[in-house]
């Protein structure tokens, strides 16, 4: 047990005392998740929209003045009717439209509520989403206006949102779990690669084999300060996306944690078996970027859309541990769902790390090659 | 420790050898090359024993197979006993092993990778402190400085240091002073006579002869075979031939011309002089045969003086004949 | 051999890391055709001392000429008049023979028939024809040892500087590759060598022996033995390197 502590001990110095290391450590998650928290925070500022109007009366005449006078949005003149703004949409002219219906104002003084379309261009979700709510606000003080400072309403709009080409909403706040694997697969996978190849490449390996210590325990003490480097990283990024980008964890924090250091181990058996197959650094680090980071961007659906792939690439999804990993995130953070709801997620994770853990178990060599 | 002391290693393991080695053999690439080619030999307990050889010939891994790190394609060893294939874990657990390359961990302190090793071993530095302290007193100034920022001559101080925190039984260095001047080679060869007296076997390889006479005995070794194995001083008095060592005003001149004295000459440079082997033919005659070839090509300051021969000239004996 | 021309001359020529003097005023000369050993115990500066040479490395003051360029300001025609070897690195292993002869006389600007020439020349001269297509990770070191020599001085450079050529090389083919030296000198190059063999430092025209980054002696082999009182160089090496105040 003392050796073991020693060689956890001896891990961390090589950790902390190198700066490169470090950077990647902990500047990655840190700058991933402030460009990508940035992007989603952005103030949109004179998006082009067009507006439609059927009816053509004093209340819409009223509400298109406030959207220009907000200063979001700059109306496109040009496009007026429904054939135009579907090509406006596809070329990227407009990036949000609304359409009054005939009756607006009829509809909305007399029989007390109104209808508005609003239609985003989704393929963007993150100023789609931004534009909507603004649209909404928008139309919520005017109500707010109309009724005089009523507790209840009098008069109701009713705006019916409708996301173009991305109706769920891919993206937005689900870059926080792509963050997370992304960071736990380079750390957990290539630094544990990276740390045991280096032994080798200096000759400590031949000492450290050379010694009573057992092989397979310089392999899982390896390990250990990699895990908990990896947690503080879980944390740190989940702590930055509640506190500094206000997005809230639906499910339970322990559940997350619990998953997240699943993932982890899985990563660092992924990290000890490229580590057992490679002899120099380059390779290993060639190996984790090519064989997992990329697929892990590639394939989890955090940058794409994993339905819209044909189907072979949809197989190969499967493979992708991170791919898992991302729903199980996804799960618990957004839609606040119980492990009787990822239950099955787990488990392909634990297989594919149990097969990973059998196949390095074999391949491992007590000597030199 | 103590498991391997006299009793825990089974009085019927103990035999007088320390390493006893027979017919080893190593390839690499499916048998393209051979790199270890039935080697055979003993160590004897509280042995300093040298392999001397190019680089090349095998000494690295015919200690890695020692260590049990590589397993032979054929034959077997023994190392205090135990055997290098089914035994391998004691073996590993009493050895000492000083790779070629110094394998210390560049980013910790002295002082952290004595620990470290100390601790794997399942020791502390205090309970055999007593082994290292006159290397170690040497270092101790610098013992926060990362071994990194270490020169060559005390990287190699540090690294016997971690080899031995553990009492080995048996200490193997490989190529210890590789590349290390003469002055730090002297000093590392004197700690070694000191660890020796404190009953230590040691098995250590150098490129450099003249580093032969310093071991009790030696296995001349190139391209995978051994050569002789024996005293430094019963090597040398089985040279067959008497030896001279030849010298002259223009020495380029002189390299020239010597072959051409006679073809059962063998000459070659060493050091200041030529060293001029007779082959067969022995006597007083060659000196003034050589004499009176070097006036008549019109040498100037010509000395012939029989010598009694190196290490290294056997080594050259051995690989010319 | 000696024609008395100064090839490499240094004037106080220092090196300084911070406060850490590598190379302290050191001023030597060295001519024409000479076989000039540069001795020292590990971390006495040498290696700072052949990089000002080789105009790898800019000196913090002292003045230098190589082949007759000023070190500050001509690296580049230095460059072109040396030619380097060390046992570290010295030629591509994954390459053939002859593609390695090709590959470093090309760069130093030989043309085509001029490399036709040289490496068949060269190829047997050393015996290797057999092995003109074998990569050269599959020679023995002392064969790669006297090729990467002979590749180094292939374009005729008025210097060659060899840090360590014979390290862990047999002790016939260490001699081999001397002949090769005293052959390359003999034709006016000067040979600038470093080396821990002291037998070496016998086949040296003149010795030089830096101890802390200053040069404590100079001269021919004979002549330091003499002054010190000793009868090999090993004595003499031993007796000057001895005092370091440096950590080797």
């Amino acid at each position: 047990m003392e050796q073991f502590i020693a060689f956890v001990k001896k891990e961390f110095y090589h950790v902390l005392r190198d700066r490169r290391t470090l950077f990647i450590l902990f500047g990655m998650p840190l700058a991933q998740i402030l460009i990508f928290g940035f992007a989603l925070t952005n103030e949109v500022k004179n998006a082009r929209i067009a507006v439609f109007d059927q009816a053509k009366d004093e209340a819409s005449q009223q509400l298109i003045s406030r959207i220009t006078a907000s200063g979001y949005f700059e109306i496109q003149e040009d496009v007026m009717d429904n054939s135009l703004m579907e090509d406006a949409f596809k070329s990227g002219k407009i990036k949000l439209a609304i359409i009054f219906p005939r009756h607006f104002e009829n509809d909305l003084f007399h029989q007390h509520h109104a209808q508005i379309q609003v239609i985003a261009d989704a393929s963007d979700p993150n100023t789609a989403t931004t534009l909507t709510s603004y649209i909404s606000s928008i139309i919520q003080d005017y109500q707010a206006e109309l009724a005089g400072g009523a507790a209840v309403m009098p008069y109701q709009i009713i705006p019916e949102i409708r996301m173009l080409y991305n109706p769920q909403l891919k993206g937005a706040p689900n870059f926080v779990p792509g963050v997370m694997a992304l960071v736990l697969m380079l750390v957990s996978v290539m630094m544990t690669a990276i740390s045991i190849v280096r032994e080798k490449e200096t000759g400590t390996m031949e000492v450290l084999l050379v010694s009573p210590f057992k092989p397979t325990w310089v392999i899982l003490s390896k390990a250990v300060p990699y895990l908990i480097l990896s947690l503080v990283n879980v944390l740190t990024i989940l702590l930055m996306s509640v506190y500094v980008l206000d997005l809230p964890i639906a499910g339970s924090w322990v559940l997350l944690l619990a998953e997240s250091t699943l993932f982890i181990i899985t990563c660092l058996t992924l990290g000890i078996f490229i580590s057992i197959k490679t002899k120099s650094q380059q390779v290993a680090m060639l190996i984790s970027l090519m064989g997992m980071l990329l697929p892990t961007i590639m394939f989890s659906g955090f940058m794409f859309p994993i339905e819209n792939m044909p189907l072979p690439l949809q197989l190969i999804s499967n493979v992708v541990p991170a791919k898992w990993f991302y729903i199980i995130i996804k799960s618990i953070m957004i839609k606040g769902l119980g492990f009787e709801g990822i239950w099955k997620e787990t488990l392909i994770l634990i297989m594919i790390t149990l097969f990973f853990f059998l196949l390095s178990l074999r391949s491992f060599k007590i000597r030199l090659e | 420790m103590v498991e391997h002391s006299a009793s825990g290693a089974g009085s019927s393991k103990k035999s007088l050898n320390m390493i006893a080695v027979n017919h080893i053999s190593k390839t690499y690439n499916g048998g393209a090359v051979k790199a270890v080619n039935d080697v055979s030999f003993t160590v004897d307990r509280g042995e300093l024993f040298g392999l001397i050889g190019p680089d090349g010939a095998g000494k690295s891994s015919i200690f890695r197979m020692l260590t049990t790190l590589l397993l032979p394609d054929s034959g077997t060893a023994t190392v205090n006993g135990y055997n290098i294939v089914t035994n391998y874990q004691q073996i590993r657990s009493s050895v000492g092993y000083m790779p070629g390359r110094f394998s210390l961990y560049q980013d910790l302190s002295i002082e952290e990778n004595l620990h470290f090793f100390a601790t794997l071993f399942n020791t502390t530095v205090e309970e055999n402190y007593h082994l290292i302290a006159d290397i170690y007193v040497q270092i101790a100034p610098f013992k926060k400085r990362r071994a990194g920022k270490l020169s060559g001559g005390m990287k190699q101080k540090l690294a016997l240091c971690c080899a031995l925190i553990h009492k080995p039984t048996v200490l193997f260095l490989d190529e210890p002073t590789t590349g290390v001047d003469p002055v730090s080679r002297k000093e590392f060869w004197e700690m070694l006579g000191r660890l020796k007296r404190q009953g230590i076997t040691i098995v250590v390889s150098t490129p450099y002869m003249d580093e032969a006479s310093l071991c009790d005995r030696i296995a001349l070794i190139q391209q995978g075979k051994i050569l002789s194995v024996d005293t430094p001083q019963q090597i040398i008095a089985a040279y067959p031939d008497q030896l001279y060592a030849v010298k002259a005003a223009d020495m380029l001149r002189l390299v020239q011309i010597l072959p051409t004295f006679r073809p059962s000459v063998n000459s070659y440079l060493f050091g200041e002089y030529i060293h001029v082997d007779a082959l067969d033919i022995n006597g007083d005659g060659l000196k003034d045969d050589l004499i009176r070839f070097l006036d008549a090509e019109g040498f100037k300051g010509i000395e012939v003086i029989p010598i009694s021969p190196t290490i290294e000239d056997c080594f050259i004996k051995m690989l010319t004949s | 051999m000696n024609s008395g021309e100064t090839v490499i001359k240094t004037a106080n020529l220092t090196k300084q890391f911070g406060d850490f003097v590598a190379v302290n005023q050191i001023s030597f000369e060295v001519y024409k055709g000479e076989i000039f050993g540069f001795l020292g115990a590990n971390g006495a500066g040498k290696t700072t001392a052949m990089r000002m040479l080789c105009g790898l490395s800019i000196p913090s003051s002292g003045n230098a000429t190589v082949a007759g360029f000023d070190i500050y300001r001509q690296p580049e025609q230095i460059k072109r008049q040396i030619g380097y070897m060390s046992q570290k690195f010295s030629l591509y292993e994954d390459l053939t023979v002859k593609e390695n002869i090709h590959f470093f006389g090309g760069i130093y600007g030989l043309d085509n028939q001029e490399l036709k020439t040289k490496s068949d020349a060269l190829i047997a001269q050393l015996g290797l024809q057999s092995e003109a297509k074998t990569l050269v990770r599959e020679l023995p070191l002392g064969w790669k040892q006297k090729l990467a020599f002979s590749v180094s001085v292939l374009h005729k450079p008025k210097i060659v500087f060899l840090d360590e050529p014979t390290g862990g090389v047999d002790p016939v083919t260490r001699r081999q590759f001397w002949t090769l030296i005293y052959e390359a000198a003999s034709n006016g190059i000067t040979v600038f060598v470093t080396t821990h063999y002291m037998d070496e430092a016998e086949y040296c025209n003149r010795v030089s022996i830096m101890v802390d980054g200053s040069i404590e002696a100079l001269g021919t082999p004979q002549e330091l033995k003499t002054q010190l009182n000793e009868t090999t160089m090993d004595g003499v090496f031993y007796q000057l390197a001895r005092g370091a105040k440096r950590e080797a």
